[in-house]
């Protein structure tokens, strides 16, 4: 099991380097620059501020100096917030996003898996079309509305919980947030838990089960939750990456302080630094959460096989 | 066992409560400020969310009062030399930073050389080149930093030399630029001075902690001179950039004010939030520029045609939903040292808008356009709701005297870098004042200068150039009597305007919410409000 997840950190690092690559490049082939605001500077100061930067040196150059700085775990500076370094916003950042993206996680993980399979348990019953219709409102209804319409009736109309903000770390602030996210991701769980948990209970094991007097619920136990979770958790890795990298707009409407709401200003202020830092973050998040995705998978199937 | 429990969680309780309630006793301020600050120090700082907070943490020789004025602030007093030239200012006795050392006239000798530094790179430097050799200095023509115009005479006295007479100066040292910064911090920690660990400030407030992505807090500063008279004790500045969600937040009682609105919520607020809506003019101009090196926007008569043909009446009040006011010169009404000047009027403003139409079109189909044979224009503006809202409005309003107006919205950065190249016909643009000056809007249109072989032609988007324009604001800036020099600027607009060198169409507007619990807010047109005038009822 260790070798197999070493032999995927190392086969990850040329990608990695790929992505960074063309990450770079494209960025600064992108038209307009850091510096392109609303005011044109004096050309001297535009020089000074191009030579603090290096970006008066060769393209090829910058990219040198740029990989060279990231193999010693430096980010570089970022252009827009300039009382930081790439790496402490991301350090900043990063803890909240990954609680906020962890906790919707196993909510909605939780919660989907449930009613997955109370829906497919009660098939076409009315349990069945409740969640079916509870789960679509979750996954078609686009989480920037979601947000609106929770911070309007819970934080405006009723005044329960903080419209937003992050102040004083209190845990009631990230109440609305976490919902939002976990709308969709308990969707699509219950979606495919229910469809898995459907055929599941239709195979002849589990009508052999039936026919020699075994309970529904040991039924399950025993012999249906575990089948039916493969394809679930095959979307458990995604999902996951979704709700850490995909937590941006959530952040924005909440004034929360996470990496997706620097990675929006950066992407839109061309702050090449803070650009390739998150992407490189991001990066890392969905290749460590796919390589334990896969470690769970092979433990829930041993017929896969680790190579 | 159960005893000693009891009596620990007891006690841990009451220090809670004690520290909730000495919490709660304290008067906060709770700020909606837009965009995260991308920095607090004075020489790297560039948007109005950053100077709201360091126009709190900072104070210059020079500060605002709740109107925006220029009053004494670090200084006591200031004399000027008869030539205009030599400004003198006497620091106030016993003024501190806020870890209890002296503010001297070095820590602004010091800040000033640091602005010009060109390794500072500071973007807003150019605000105080009036000061002698400034723009030298920044450009590295010279190295010698004693060479500067600011000279600590002793350790209260501050002399700062100009290049030339800048009616508008003592306005300028209440920018950010102009304010001192904390040298034996600097001496120590060097750039991360800003850092919340290290941070020091000579004003009202002072700062305690940054949640980047969250945000800013600051405390009253028991070491500010005014201190007795500074009413709220702790501010917190949130990053908010998303407007309908702030607009939510406000009326959840989680900010005190809004420093802008969704674009479409403006009739919403002032019919349901009646007294809370401070949304007032302010010195900035929204503007077309046309680009008059493509021909046929090169003939003064089509940009004539384009400007007549745009009903300014409905653009504020029922396009945008706001009221901003219709815009026909381009010196902001309000705007100082231009007293004697009336305020420019296009020689068609008598027209009706019908009878303006008509003439645009009269002079566009003597051009060969009609509706069967349109211009084609294409119209480039930034991404967002106003400007897109605007851009419609007017593409139907073009239409009439046969323009077909293509439209094309891009990121801000991509919009002024093509605007900067030269790459549109015609761009959306606006201005907001960075002193109350005529001079800081008519320097947007003149000429360009020559550098390493290529025309910069700077602000001035649409290249409009024209020599008597150039020498009229050049002149006014060597002029020293102010009535004199009013008149030569307002030769001056009239000139550009009367070329249409570009299309103004409305003033700005401030857009603040305040909730009624907040008092000393006054509407002025720098839109500048800091706390220290301001009071909280709880």
């Amino acid at each position: 099991m260790f070798g197999f997840a070493l032999r995927r950190v190392l086969s990850a690092l040329p990608v990695a380097l790929i992505a960074v690559t063309a990450c770079f490049f494209i960025l600064r082939l992108a038209p307009g620059g850091p510096f392109d605001g609303e005011r044109a500077l004096p050309p001297q100061t535009l020089a000074n501020l191009r030579a603090h930067y290096n970006l008066d040196q060769p393209l090829i150059s910058q990219y040198f100096i740029y990989i060279g700085r990231l193999l010693q775990g430096d980010f570089g500076p970022s252009m827009v917030y300039n009382d930081f370094t790439v790496s402490q916003m991301l350090w900043i950042g990063l803890p909240f996003t990954l609680m906020l993206g962890f906790t919707a996680f196993i909510i909605g993980t939780v919660v989907g898996l449930i009613a997955g399979a109370i829906s497919a348990v009660n098939q076409n019953k009315w349990p069945d079309y409740l969640l079916v219709m509870l789960v679509m409102i979750g996954l078609v209804v686009p989480n920037f509305l979601i947000g609106s319409i929770l911070q309007l009736v819970f934080g405006v109309y009723l005044g329960w919980l903080p419209a937003g903000g992050w102040q004083n770390g209190s845990i009631v602030h990230l109440v609305l947030p976490v919902a939002v996210l976990v709308l969709p991701h308990a969707g699509r769980t219950a979606r495919l838990m229910r469809g898995s948990m459907i055929e599941v209970l239709g195979t002849n094991y589990v009508r052999t089960a039936r026919s020699q007097g075994l309970g529904t619920r040991l039924i399950l136990a025993r012999h249906a939750i575990k089948p039916a979770l493969l394809p679930v958790v095959s979307y458990l890795g995604p999902g996951l990456s979704y709700l850490l990298t995909g937590s941006l707009v959530v952040e924005q409407i909440f004034a929360l302080p996470g990496i997706g709401k620097y990675f929006i200003s950066a992407a839109l202020n061309r702050d090449y630094g803070l650009v390739l830092g998150t992407t490189i973050l991001y990066m890392f998040i969905i290749l460590a959460v796919n390589l334990v995705v896969d470690l769970l998978y092979a433990w829930l199937d041993p017929k896969v096989r680790l190579r | 066992m159960k005893f000693a429990q009891t009596l620990r969680a007891v006690s841990v309780a009451s220090a809670m409560a004690l520290l909730m309630s000495s919490a709660a006793s304290a008067v906060t301020l709770n700020m909606m400020n837009g965009s995260e600050p991308g920095s607090l120090d004075p020489h790297k700082a560039s948007g109005d969310w950053e100077n709201r907070i360091i126009g709190d943490y900072i104070e210059g020789l020079m500060a605002e009062d709740a109107n925006a004025d220029a009053i004494p602030g670090q200084a006591e007093s200031y004399t000027v030399s008869e030539d205009g030239l030599v400004y003198t200012f006497k620091l106030r006795d016993g003024i501190q930073w806020s870890d209890g050392e002296p503010v001297t006239a070095e820590d602004f000798v010091f800040a000033f050389q640091r602005l010009f530094n060109p390794a500072t790179a500071s973007e807003y430097a150019y605000l105080q080149f009036p000061i002698k050799n400034g723009s030298e200095l920044a450009e590295g023509a010279l190295t010698d930093f004693n060479e500067l115009g600011v000279k600590a005479l002793d350790d209260k006295t501050v002399e700062i030399t100009l290049e030339g007479p800048t009616p508008y100066f003592l306005q300028a040292l209440t920018h950010y630029t102009a304010y001192p910064i904390p040298k034996h911090v600097v001496d120590k920690v060097g750039d991360a001075w800003t850092a919340p660990e290290n941070i020091v400030g000579n004003g009202p407030y002072k700062i305690t902690e940054w949640v980047p992505g969250s945000y800013v807090k600051s405390v009253k500063s028991e070491t500010y001179y005014d201190a007795a008279n500074v009413q709220i004790d702790e501010v917190n500045y949130f990053v908010q950039d998303d407007l309908a969600a702030a607009l939510a937040r406000y009326r959840a009682g989680e900010y005190d004010i809004l420093v802008d609105i969704p674009a479409d919520q403006a009739e919403w607020i002032k019919t349901n939030l009646p007294g809370q809506d401070f949304f007032a003019p302010f010195l900035g101009v929204y503007y077309y520029v046309i680009n008059q090196e493509k021909a046929p926007f090169d003939n003064a008569e089509v940009r004539k045609a384009m400007s007549m043909a745009i009903n300014r009446d409905v653009i504020g009040p029922d396009v945008l939903g706001t009221g901003e006011l219709p815009a026909y010169g381009w010196v902001p009404e309000g705007t100082a040292n231009y007293e004697g000047v009336e305020p420019y009027q296009p020689e068609w403003i008598g027209l009706s808008y019908e009878e303006r139409v008509a003439q645009a079109k009269a002079i566009m189909e003597g051009l060969g356009y009609n509706a069967s044979n349109p211009l084609p224009v294409q119209l480039k503006y930034n991404t967002n709701d106003n400007h897109q809202r605007v851009a419609v409005a007017i593409s139907s309003m073009w239409e009439q005297i046969g323009i077909k107006t293509e439209l094309f919205n891009s990121e801000t950065a991509v919009h002024y870098d093509a605007l900067r190249a030269g790459d549109f016909q015609v761009g959306r643009a606006g201005w907001l004042l960075d002193y109350s000056d005529p001079s800081n809007t008519l320097e947007l249109l003149t000429t360009g200068i020559m550098q390493d072989g290529q025309m910069n032609w700077g602000n001035n988007y649409g290249r409009y150039s024209n020599p008597e324009f150039d020498a009229l604001v050049k002149s006014a800036a060597a002029e020293s009597d102010l009535a004199v020099r009013a008149k030569m600027l307002g030769d001056a607009e009239k000139i550009a305007m009367d070329e249409t060198g570009a299309i103004p169409i409305y003033w700005y507007i401030a857009q603040n919410v305040v909730t009624p619990s907040i008092t000393g807010f006054v509407n002025n047109a720098k839109d500048i409000h800091r706390t220290r005038w301001l009071t909280k009822a709880e």
